[in-house]
Order: structure tokens, then C-alpha cells, then sequence
């Protein structure tokens, strides 16, 4: 292991010895500077898209490579590119989602801090591909290193004529603006965060028309994930088969899992998509934590419905989470030991939603609240038997009749629990009390 | 155009049209909170889900437009399950404080929850509790947040339709509260419309909070007389309670939709000019301070009137009629005065100063029926000169309807008048100043009593209905003229002012074809050519 790579710690050697592609540079003395990244074929994706391609070969480029948006929603990149319409008059946006906000989930934080430039030329070929000259970073307000690093990246890049009028001598223009959010979770939802951006409370809108048609300041805007951004790139480098054979079937590329909880060493890792859970869990991750058994495991941030020890031989990606009821989300794997209450793991999960909950739309707004109490009421030993019996009628109720996705994950996260391990809540009305 | 099925019945609708305006077309209600016809869609309170054939999922019914051959459910048991859900959560953090709250009987949780709730509550926790409850957010509303539901009709009325913006929902969650801006107050022109569109108990108007369960009050329709406008009411009044009545009928006026003239909206100026309605009014005939029989008050007209009719010395009598009173009233007055006794001079346009006005509803000038006086009556008099004439005593009779001449033209020349001429009538609803010089005071009914038309601005004839019976002693201003024309022996053939409304429309052009069934209650446009007699 490398000195670097020490200074991060959790990467482990397995892992390294695999080809990586966005975390190529993480643990790297000064990853972040324009020299360090210019040493390492800096910018050539940039320039090889902007003089030998045409915008609509880099559209199908990423097409091939079955690249998907790796924010949670797992849409293929280069089709949702490819809804921009060219004809449209009004300037076209580029605007990445760093508001990372899904709780388990810190991998941009890590490419914006430790390869800020690798996302810049992401910007650079995707702005060529879509026609558009001007791209916002939407940071998550608390991420105040990133924001000062990235800031120092565009800087640079500025300086070094990567951005700003006919770059790298080509004619392309490209402003690149660093935006700081206000700590509101809702504004990683993309119509929220264009609402935020534009000085407005983080919102959701209603859709369509989708932010491809009308998004930023009314105009065609391409919204996606740093992680996203970051892998374009490679894909221009190596080309699109070399990309999509990485993956699984449809999920092209690896991308960086977040794993946190009971685990003897949590960390980012960036492996392919289609490793396993148990993979991720017991061989990178190294295993529950003293030795204790595996209770629960929630794969894809707390919005991902929670799986049982004997689910984890899934695939990890969008497709395989997906027909098991639960989904890759934004990559954010929870471990729960055997020690875990999972009525206490639903109240925290349910606490969150409620205080995270936009307040727009009826039902989130006021079910989110409800719920948490409902739960709250169980854990502590308050509940009576119909408390927990109208539980899941209640998240029902909210999922699937709200303006944006925040309502099916209150939904899904919450009744997962309910569901999953009812007999513990069953047990907290019985004893009253709260066990652990 | 796209052709769809709502609950099994087929509509042909506008490509652009939403699935609620669809099914409100066909009469099919939809449950809305957030929806309003007149305001951008939010599509924030869901309660409007629809089942559309081929799609998974609800969609709401105010944003999904409609599509050739689609076929859409508002009954199902998905939907009515949805309904119920959605009105769940509206009232899991209400107070639901109906027995003190003013919204009680025209709330739309109470209505949707008759309809589509009908549940036991299933809630077992204290409600969230907001900061504010029955705070004054400016002269003329109250708020009460917990009430609210946070379905944005204020906010988007504020922003698009005043443009003023005095509203916002702050905080997040189920903790999130509508509120004025710091620093602000809801305080312009229209800010009782809040209250009319707040589907729910939390914007109550001070003014009629507290004042009359909404259960008892009787729905009259009517025409604003605050201005040419003409924007249409309803006079809404206490219908069962009697021993209420001397205090006073009419208890609040609400704006009535009308696409072509006010759409939704009353400015506020309109809506609380109702007390002279039940106050401060005349309710006998007067001979200077004497109370008279309306017997005796038209021998006394009829003795100083009938000498100049039968010597056609009709030119010393002038009439100052004006654009507060109805067509009707105003062709009863072409008729007697200009007719009858022809020769006698008549004009309605006193020189008044034009009041404010804006780009939206509120007129310069302030009289409901400029246009229609202005139709019947020929111009061929001059208010001014009359005046002039009176203080002279170059004429016998002054006769006025309604106009405070003290306020127009001064205290001393009413006194002049008042000693100049033989007989100085008022006729009018209202006391003012002008009552004290004059010789005999007549008391005539308000609109709200009337049964007629008016023609505003754009030169819309509208009706207007009674109400209720003319207070006190009080007769409607052409049964007065018409009183009198029978004194003097010339009696005028009307029953009723349909019948009036008949010979306007069989003598003026302009007012040709029309009736007062055509005319219904949303208006006609006078004809081209106005004044022009057959």
C-alpha cells in the first residue's frame, strides 16, 4: 500500500489491484491541483471530444457506454442527454448535482475534494455534447472543504485556459459557476435544486415538462450526479465498450459504494457494478464489526427499502436491487449488526423524512410527521396495537400521490422496516418498554 | 379537438385542456383545494386524483392534460380511496375548531370530508401546533395558520393577481406556515378575495367574522353600485332570524364569477359598501320635518306640478336624475319628465370628481349605471345650469334623486335654492345634507331592494334582483314617478319593471331583442348607435 493510499485508509489493497476509474487519483498528495491532474492525460477526453468529435458521436459514445446517472435514479446518461433539443433557441445548462445529501452516502464529497478536474473536464465534454456554454456546481452547503477546493479547481482551470473563452485553443466558450446549497435535502431532488438555484425555496416542480424541455431559468438543462460527470472522461479515453464491459448488463462502468455502519472497515470503494452485497460487506468492507452477525443492510442510502441478511448475494446494481424490491439508489450501503434495534433504525429513518419533508405537497408533508411519531410513540413503548396496524396503511397513503420521489421513499424506506421486522415491533406494544 | 370519457360520459375539449376542466365542463366535481380556475396550478394538495386507463398510477386531474381517447376515472374505488387519504392528512394537524370557526358551513374540509371522508380518525398524537392563530395580517383579513392547509390559493392570488406578493409559506414540513413577509401587511385593493378563494377557516375577513352563521344567510344576486365596473355580487343576507333585521339585513357581499366582466374578484371598496344598505336611510315620505303619507306627498308635488302642466309652463321645472338608478327608474323618469311634461329639463350629470382607479376593476366614475342613463336620456339639459336656474328662481320645481347638492355645489346655494323655489324635492334612500334644505324628502328603495338593470362601462346591460322589500316606507324610484304621473292624471302603465324593461327594448334601439330572460345574469352588450330611438 502506497503512503497515499494510507492517508485514506480504508481503501483496501484488493480493491486497488482492480482497475479504478473515478477514484483513480483519491489519496494522492495534491489530487486536487490542475498539475497533478494534467500528469495523468488531464484534459485529453476534453480535447479529443472537442476537436475529433462531433457533439451527437459524444452523445452516442455515452449511449454505449451504458453509463447511468449514478445520483440514485440510474437514468441512462447519454438518452437523457440526448433530450436536449437543439433546435430550442434558449441557451442549453449543464448543472451537477453535488448537493449529496442521502444519509450514508459520501462519495462526491471525494471526488470534489480529492479530483475536482476530472469532474471540470466531465463538465467540459458534456457541455460540448449538449450545446451548452455555461455549467452550475451545486454543492451541499455543509461541504465547505469542497466547495473551497472546487472553487480552487475552476480557478485554476480559468487560469490555465480549460474554461472560460475558445479553450485549449479550440472555439468552444464554457463558464463553469461553483454554487453553494442551503442544507436543505430536498434540493438534491433535480427540479427542487434548479428552484434553489434560482434563488427560490428548494421546491419540486411538478413534470413534465422535465428540466430537459423547461429547467433552469425556463431553459433545456441537462441535471446530473458529480459521479456521473466524473466517469465521462474515461468513457471519451478508453471508449464506450471498454466502459460498458466493466459493469453488468445496462450498467456500464463501476461506481463508488459508501459503506458505513458496523462494518471493521467502512469506506468508499469504487468496484463494478454487479459485485455482490455480500461481497461489498464481507470482503472489501471486511466483515461485520467484532465478529457479530448481520441483522439488516439498507443498500442504497436510507430512501432504499432495508434488507435482511439472507437478500445480501443480490447484484448491486440498478436492475438486480430494483426486482427485489429495493433499489442501488445513490450507492450509500447501511450495515445494522445483530445489536440493532430496528424499531429504533425505522424511528431514525422516519425522523429524518419528517424534518426533511419540503412541506408542498399534502401528503409528505403531513404523513412524513405522522409517521415519525407513530414510530416514535412505538419505539418508546407508548403504542397500542392499532398504532402499529394503521402503520403501513399510513405510508401507503403517502407513496405514490406526491409531487416528487421524497414521498415513495418515505413509503418504501419506512414500511420496509415494518414489514421486515414487524415481530419487533409487535414486541415493543407487549413489553411497553424499549429493549435496547 | 380531444374526445374522452369521464365516467363514462364523452367530452370534446380543447387540446391544452386539464382532465378537471374536462369534468367541470361535463358537471362532474372533482374534490380541489389547490385548484383554481383563475390562478396558476400548483398541484400541491393532491386531492384531485383521477384514474386514467393505461396508467399505473393516479395522476392529479388540475395539471394532467387531456388526450384524445383517454378514459378517466373520478369514482373508482382507487380514487375515492386516494380522496379519503389525502383528506386524512389535511386534518391530521388541523384544529378542527369548526364550532368557533367562522369558515363553519361553506368549509371545504367539512364538505369533502361529508363526501369522500367519513372515517375514524386514526391519530393518536398531539397535533402540531403553529405560532399563529387569529392574528390580523392587515385592515381588512385574519389568519389562523393551524386552520390552514397550505394549498397556495393566497400566495398565487397575491403574486399573479394583485401582484403585490404579500404572502409566503415559511419553515418546512409539517411545521411549514403561510405568512405575510416581515414587514408586511395584506393591504391592497382586493385583499378580501384571500378570504373568498381560502378554501378553509385560515384567511376569515374582519368584517364579518363573528356576525352570522353562514347557514343562515340568503344568496341574492346582484350588480356592485360602487362604480362603472359593474362587477357582479351576491348580496348575502339573514334570511331566518327577523329579530335580527333592525339592526341589519344584509351581512356581508361576495363577488359572483363572471369571465367577461370581474371573473372571480371584487376590489374591497365594493365589498364592504353595503351598510347604507340597512343604515342611516330615510324610511317616510317628509314634508320639511313633518312625517307624511305618500298621499299626501304627491298632492303636494301634484299641486305645485300640475298649474305649470296645464299652463305647458313645464320648462320651470328641472329634474336631476342620476346614473345610481336603475335603466328602468331612468326611462320611467325620460317618461314622465321628458314626455309627460314635456319641456321640462333633465339631466343626470352633476359635476362629480372622478375617483380613483386602476388598470383592473375599480372606475374613475363611480356611478354603476353612466352608460344606461346616458342610452335613455338625451342630453339636451344641463345639470349646471339647472343649479344655476334653481339658486335664480328662474325655475318653480327642483327635483333630485339621490345627489347630496350640498357636497356638489355648496351650502349656500342649496339655501338659495331651498328660498327660490316653490317645491324643492329629494328622492333618495339615504340621508344627506342636502335632505335638511330640501322641501320634502321621499324615501326610495337601494339597489339591493331593486328589481332592474344596469348598464356599465363596457356597455354591459345586467340585472340586478331584490333582495328583499324596500325598508320602511321606502318604494322604488320609478313607483314613485309613477305615484305622481297617476296624481296628475296621466297614469303610467307599468306592473312591474319587467314591463318597463319591455318598452326600453321596444323603443331605444340599442337595448332591441333584449329581455330580461336574455340578459339572465350574465349580461348583454348594448347595440351600436347608443341614445338612437326607434
Amino acid at each position: 500500500m502506497s503512503p497515499q493510499n494510507k492517508a485514506i485508509g480504508n481503501i483496501d489493497q484488493k480493491i486497488i489491484n482492480m482497475e479504478k476509474i473515478v477514484s483513480r487519483h483519491f489519496g494522492q498528495e495534491n489530487s486536487h491541483r490542475l498539475t497533478h491532474y494534467l500528469k495523468d492525460k488531464g484534459y485529453e477526453a476534453a480535447r479529443k471530444a472537442l476537436t475529433q468529435m462531433t457533439g451527437p458521436q459524444v452523445i452516442d459514445e455515452v449511449k454505449r457506454s451504458n453509463l447511468r446517472g449514478l445520483g440514485g435514479a440510474g437514468f441512462p446518461t447519454g438518452t437523457k442527454w440526448s433530450f436536449i433539443p437543439q433546435a430550442n433557441p434558449k441557451p442549453k445548462y449543464l448543472v451537477i448535482n453535488g448537493d449529496e445529501g442521502e444519509p450514508g452516502t459520501f462519495k462526491d464529497k471525494y471526488i470534489l475534494e480529492q479530483d475536482p478536474h476530472a469532474l471540470l473536464e466531465g463538465i467540459i465534454i458534456t457541455c460540448y455534447a449538449i450545446g451548452s456554454h455555461k455549467a452550475y456546481i451545486y454543492i451541499r452547503g455543509e461541504y465547505i472543504k469542497s466547495l473551497e477546493i472546487v472553487q480552487g479547481a475552476v480557478d485554476e482551470a480559468y487560469k490555465g485556459k480549460y474554461l472560460g473563452k475558445g479553450i485549449m485553443g479550440t472555439g468552444f466558450d464554457i463558464d463553469v459557476v461553483v454554487h453553494p446549497g442551503a442544507g436543505a435535502y430536498i434540493c438534491g431532488e433535480e427540479t427542487a435544486l434548479l428552484e434553489s438555484l434560482e434563488g427560490k425555496k428548494g421546491f419540486p416542480r411538478l413534470k413534465p415538462p422535465f428540466p430537459a424541455v423547461v429547467g433552469l431559468f425556463g431553459c433545456p438543462t441537462v441535471i446530473n450526479n458529480v459521479e456521473t460527470i466524473a466517469c465521462v472522461p474515461p468513457i471519451i479515453n478508453k471508449g464506450a465498450e471498454w466502459f460498458a464491459k466493466l459493469g453488468s448488463e445496462k450498467n456500464g462502468g463501476n461506481r463508488l459504494f459508501c459503506v458505513s455502519g458496523h462494518v471493521a472497515k467502512p469506506g468508499v470503494y469504487e468496484l463494478p457494478h454487479g459485485t455482490t452485497l455480500r461481497e461489498i460487506i464481507y470482503d472489501h468492507a471486511g466483515g461485520i464489526l467484532n465478529g457479530r452477525k448481520l441483522k439488516a443492510v439498507i443498500p442504497g442510502g436510507i430512501s432504499a427499502p432495508v434488507l435482511t441478511p439472507d437478500q445480501i448475494d443480490v447484484k448491486m446494481d440498478f436492475d438486480s436491487l430494483k426486482s427485489i424490491g429495493s433499489m442501488a439508489g445513490s450507492g450509500g450501503i447501511i450495515v445494522m449488526d445483530d445489536t440493532t434495534d430496528m424499531v429504533w433504525a425505522a424511528m431514525i429513518t422516519a425522523r429524518f423524512f419528517a424534518d426533511e419533508s419540503c412541506g408542498q405537497c399534502s401528503p409528505c408533508r403531513e404523513g412524513s410527521g405522522w409517521v415519525y411519531r407513530n414510530v416514535k410513540r412505538l419505539y418508546h413503548g407508548h403504542a397500542r396495537p392499532h398504532d402499529l396496524n394503521n402503520l403501513p396503511g399510513i405510508v401507503n397513503n403517502i407513496g405514490g400521490n406526491t409531487i416528487c420521489a421524497f414521498g415513495d421513499a418515505v413509503s418504501m424506506s419506512v414500511g420496509s422496516y415494518v414489514s421486515k421486522f414487524r415481530s419487533e415491533f409487535e414486541a415493543k406494544i407487549k413489553e411497553r418498554v424499549c429493549q435496547i | 379537438m380531444p374526445n374522452l370519457i369521464i365516467d363514462g360520459k364523452q367530452v370534446e375539449v380543447p387540446a391544452g385542456t386539464t382532465i378537471i376542466q374536462a369534468a367541470d365542463k361535463l358537471g362532474i366535481d372533482i374534490p380541489r383545494y389547490c385548484y383554481h380556475p383563475a390562478l396558476p396550478v400548483s398541484g400541491n394538495c393532491r386531492i384531485c386524483m383521477v384514474e386514467i386507463e393505461k396508467q399505473p398510477k393516479l395522476q392529479i386531474a388540475c395539471y394532467t392534460p387531456v388526450a384524445d381517447g383517454m378514459v378517466v376515472r373520478t369514482n373508482s374505488p382507487k380514487v375515492l380511496e386516494a380522496h379519503k387519504s389525502v383528506l386524512e392528512f389535511l386534518l391530521v394537524n388541523h384544529p378542527v375548531d369548526c364550532p368557533v370557526c367562522d369558515q363553519a358551513g361553506e368549509c371545504k374540509l367539512q364538505d369533502y370530508y361529508m363526501e369522500h371522508g367519513q372515517y375514524d380518525s386514526r391519530l393518536s398524537d398531539v397535533k402540531v401546533r403553529k405560532e399563529k392563530k387569529a392574528f390580523s395580517i392587515g385592515p381588512t383579513v385574519m389568519l389562523d395558520q393551524e386552520r390552514c392547509i397550505l394549498c397556495t390559493r393566497c400566495v398565487r392570488f397575491a403574486d399573479t393577481i394583485t401582484k403585490t406578493s404579500e404572502f409566503g409559506v415559511f419553515s418546512r414540513g409539517d411545521h411549514s406556515q403561510l405568512d405575510v413577509y416581515p414587514g408586511k401587511q395584506l393591504d391592497n385593493s382586493y385583499s378580501g378575495n384571500v378570504v373568498d378563494i381560502c378554501p378553509v377557516g385560515a384567511l376569515t375577513d374582519k368584517d364579518f367574522r363573528f356576525k352570522c352563521r353562514v347557514w343562515y344567510l340568503a344568496q341574492t344576486k346582484s350588480v356592485c353600485p360602487g362604480c362603472s365596473m359593474g362587477c357582479n355580487i351576491t348580496v348575502e343576507w339573514d334570511k331566518s332570524r327577523p329579530h335580527q333585521h333592525k339592526v341589519a339585513r344584509v351581512m356581508r357581499l361576495k363577488p359572483r364569477h363572471n369571465p367577461d366582466v370581474n371573473d372571480y374578484w371584487i376590489c374591497d371598496k365594493g365589498r364592504y359598501n353595503y351598510r347604507f344598505i340597512d343604515e342611516n336611510r330615510i324610511h317616510h315620505p317628509q314634508l320639511n320635518n313633518d312625517l307624511i303619507s305618500w298621499d299626501q306627498a304627491t298632492c303636494i308635488m301634484d299641486s305645485v306640478i300640475k298649474p305649470l302642466y296645464d299652463s305647458k309652463r313645464t320648462n320651470r321645472i328641472g329634474v336631476l336624475a342620476s346614473a345610481q338608478l336603475t335603466n328602468e327608474d331612468i326611462f320611467v323618469i325620460r317618461k314622465f319628465f321628458k314626455e309627460t311634461l314635456k319641456g321640462a329639463q333633465v339631466d343626470f350629470r352633476v359635476p362629480e370628481k372622478p375617483g380613483d382607479s386602476d388598470g383592473f376593476l375599480i372606475k374613475a366614475d363611480k356611478n354603476p349605471n353612466t352608460a344606461g342613463a346616458l342610452s335613455i336620456l338625451q342630453a339636451d339639459a344641463d345639470a349646471n345650469q339647472i343649479v344655476q336656474k334653481a339658486k335664480q328662481g328662474e325655475i318653480d320645481v327642483l327635483y333630485v334623486f339621490g345627489h347630496d347638492l350640498v357636497r356638489l355645489f355648496g351650502k349656500d346655494v342649496v339655501e338659495q335654492i331651498a328660498k327660490k323655489v316653490k317645491l324643492f324635492v329629494y328622492q333618495g334612500s339615504n340621508v344627506n345634507d342636502t335632505c335638511g334644505y330640501a322641501h320634502l324628502n321621499l324615501p326610495s328603495s337601494v339597489y339591493a331592494e331593486k328589481d332592474g338593470t344596469f348598464t356599465n362601462g363596457q356597455k354591459r346591460v345586467q340585472r340586478i334582483w331584490p333582495a328583499f322589500l324596500p325598508l320602511g316606507e321606502s318604494k322604488g324610484d320609478w313607483e314613485i314617478i309613477s305615484l305622481l304621473s297617476a296624481k296628475l292624471g296621466t297614469p303610467l302603465a307599468y306592473q312591474n319593471s319587467q314591463e318597463i324593461f319591455q318598452d326600453i327594448a321596444a323603443t331605444l334601439a340599442p337595448f332591441s331583442a333584449m329581455t330580461y330572460e336574455k340578459i339572465s345574469d350574465k349580461g348583454m352588450i348594448l347595440k351600436e348607435g347608443i341614445g338612437s330611438s326607434k
